[in-house]
């Protein structure tokens, strides 16, 4: 049976579509407390409770920044977590008018008999902790699969697993009151054209979309965060436009128009690559019948953590940076971005990390 | 790998797009002959090649109509047919700007063990045959694939084998420069509700692009040829509008963006009901990337034929009627028929017939 039957049905459509509202998107903010400890240790900062919620804190009060996002994803602690003066960080949000959502996967595990290849867990309890998240106020989930082209990768095997387990979520969430997002993200990493990129893309999506109709998935109370088709990082690099024209190509085919808004991921891309490339998209004239915005992590983070250097006396220069990515990414999203957006130390900076794991 | 890899990409892109010029549809003229024979005997006309040529003659030459139409399919022995005066049809088609198309399937085959489910048959030396086709004028084709609703129907296997037939066609098809239209018609037969059929059409469109995609067809140079979404032919009626939301919800869900245009067959509607529906669905406000346009047979052939009844002094009242229904659909593609085509002999007659085998 295809057709859903949750009784959050309007409410997950009514977020789902808000989220995809033209001129905002998603910060991700939901590093685990093993991947902030490594963005904290580059700018000299201990990785204890207080100094992560010290710098969600800054994130999450910076001025004039969260009229630009419709949610932010949480890793679990900080979902519980509070502003200095006692204001749990879910009700600075809601205030605003930006939905709390929330990291579910248990990470990556490999997959026995592949070369490196991986399926995600967290499926154990789920339903339970996603009720416990709705009732603390979250209103959005995310759950990261990983895939990787290499000569024989991804192999039917791990695009089947993940898309699999892509789509189990998904159907838990929607029981529970939480949009799911669906991320297949395929590595960058490699020496492959952009056609390559844009061939597994293809095939990865329409396995992800094939799993959720099997799932009894309610398209219209999902979001989809791919990754963007670009070269491989071992690659030479493209144009925008490029990126853009095989990118939402590849979407065309296979992504539903039932599904309200695609949210890119930023992989390795620099914070002005990803804003240059989503304004690409957008400027793009064809059919798009999904709204294409962003959920990033560091290509909205970067400047920011090095503007603060964990230091309270930068706390606004810190905020002003990432209010300036925000309202980058915003104009890119309505394909208004001019490209002058005053670059704070590190946003032209690829963020590639080989083999990324959060 | 999905990337396409025919010669013929951009001429199937174009060739797809222009079917589905808002204001056009496809008349679907080929019968096979043991079906013509029914149509033929039901007016009293002997079933002989010179009748169905003279039938199709009356149809492809009717004045005014075929600006209307953008196809036409046609059974193999048609193809090679010319007019009285020895023009080919296929340059009549041609010279009024409509491209000619071609039957390929050869019929349905019990599939052992299901409980009357079926198979399309017609692969063999179906490469060589479309090069033919593509040799005498065809630029289009198309496979009828069945599936019934039942207590357990259709079962995962039909549906399986069904799509594989289709997406092994369709790639074939693209290979010889025709474009395919992808028909997976749901028969309404049956005491089931609306919401029945939506979930049946939902998992098999799913199913057909999910096997698309498996098979590297470039989707941006095929149709799809899908039933409405309507209640069972033992259920109550509901209104065009009613039919008109389940169908493109259905679609939204499923059919993604990069096809170009939606060619509805009519099952057993009559040709006031399908006009009507066709009609509703163009008037929705709703994200819709692909044009939704006909391809009627009975539902555009019956009052034509009843008013012919075999007679030559019936030729002008015959032609009247087919170009009434043309019309009458063209302003349906584009939401603006009013409902007031002067009703021909039969054209709110049912045209349903149980089990319907071509």
């Amino acid at each position: 049976m295809s057709c859903f039957l949750s009784k959050y049905a309007d409410e997950l459509a009514k977020n789902a579509a808000y989220i995809g509202t033209p001129g905002k998107g998603i910060l991700a903010a939901d590093e685990s407390t093993g991947t902030i400890g490594k963005r904290l240790s580059s700018i000299n900062v201990e990785n204890v409770e207080e100094n992560r919620r010290a710098l969600r804190e800054l994130l999450f009060t910076a001025p004039g920044a969260l009229q630009y996002l419709s949610g932010v994803i949480l890793f679990e602690e900080t979902l519980y977590q509070k502003t200095a003066s006692g204001k749990p960080f879910v009700d600075v949000l809601k205030e605003v008018g930006v939905l709390p959502g929330i990291k579910v996967d248990k990470g990556t595990v490999e997959l026995n008999g592949t070369k490196g290849e991986t399926f995600t867990q967290g499926l154990d309890g789920l339903a339970q902790r996603c009720q416990k998240y709705y009732e603390a106020g979250a209103r959005f989930a995310k759950w990261r699969a990983v895939l990787k082209i290499g000569p024989n990768e991804p192999s039917e095997l791990a695009i089947q697993e993940n898309a699999n387990g892509l789509a189990m979520y998904a159907a838990i969430c929607q029981q529970c009151g939480l949009v799911p997002i669906v991320e297949p993200e395929i590595l960058v990493d490699g020496p492959h054209d952009i056609k390559k990129c844009a061939e597994v893309t293809e095939r990865v999506l329409a396995a992800c979309y094939k799993s959720l109709n099997d799932h009894h998935v309610m398209l219209e109370g999902t979001l989809l965060k791919p990754n963007m088709v670009t070269p491989g990082s071992d690659s030479p690099k493209v144009a925008p436009e490029v990126i853009a024209e095989y990118t939402v190509r590849a979407l065309q085919r296979t992504v539903p128009a039932a599904v309200p808004a695609i949210v890119f991921l930023s992989g390795g891309q620099s914070e002005e690559e990803a804003t240059l490339n989503l304004n690409a998209m957008n400027k793009l004239q064809t059919k798009k019948p999904w709204s294409l915005s962003f959920s990033f992590g560091r290509a909205l983070q970067q400047s920011t953590l090095k503007a603060w250097a964990g230091k309270e006396e930068n706390l606004k220069k810190a905020q002003d940076a990432l209010l300036v990515r925000c309202k980058s990414n915003s104009e890119a999203t309505l394909g208004t971005y001019k490209g002058d957006a005053k670059l704070g130390e590190g946003a032209a900076e690829s963020l590639h990390v080989k083999d990324y794991k959060y």
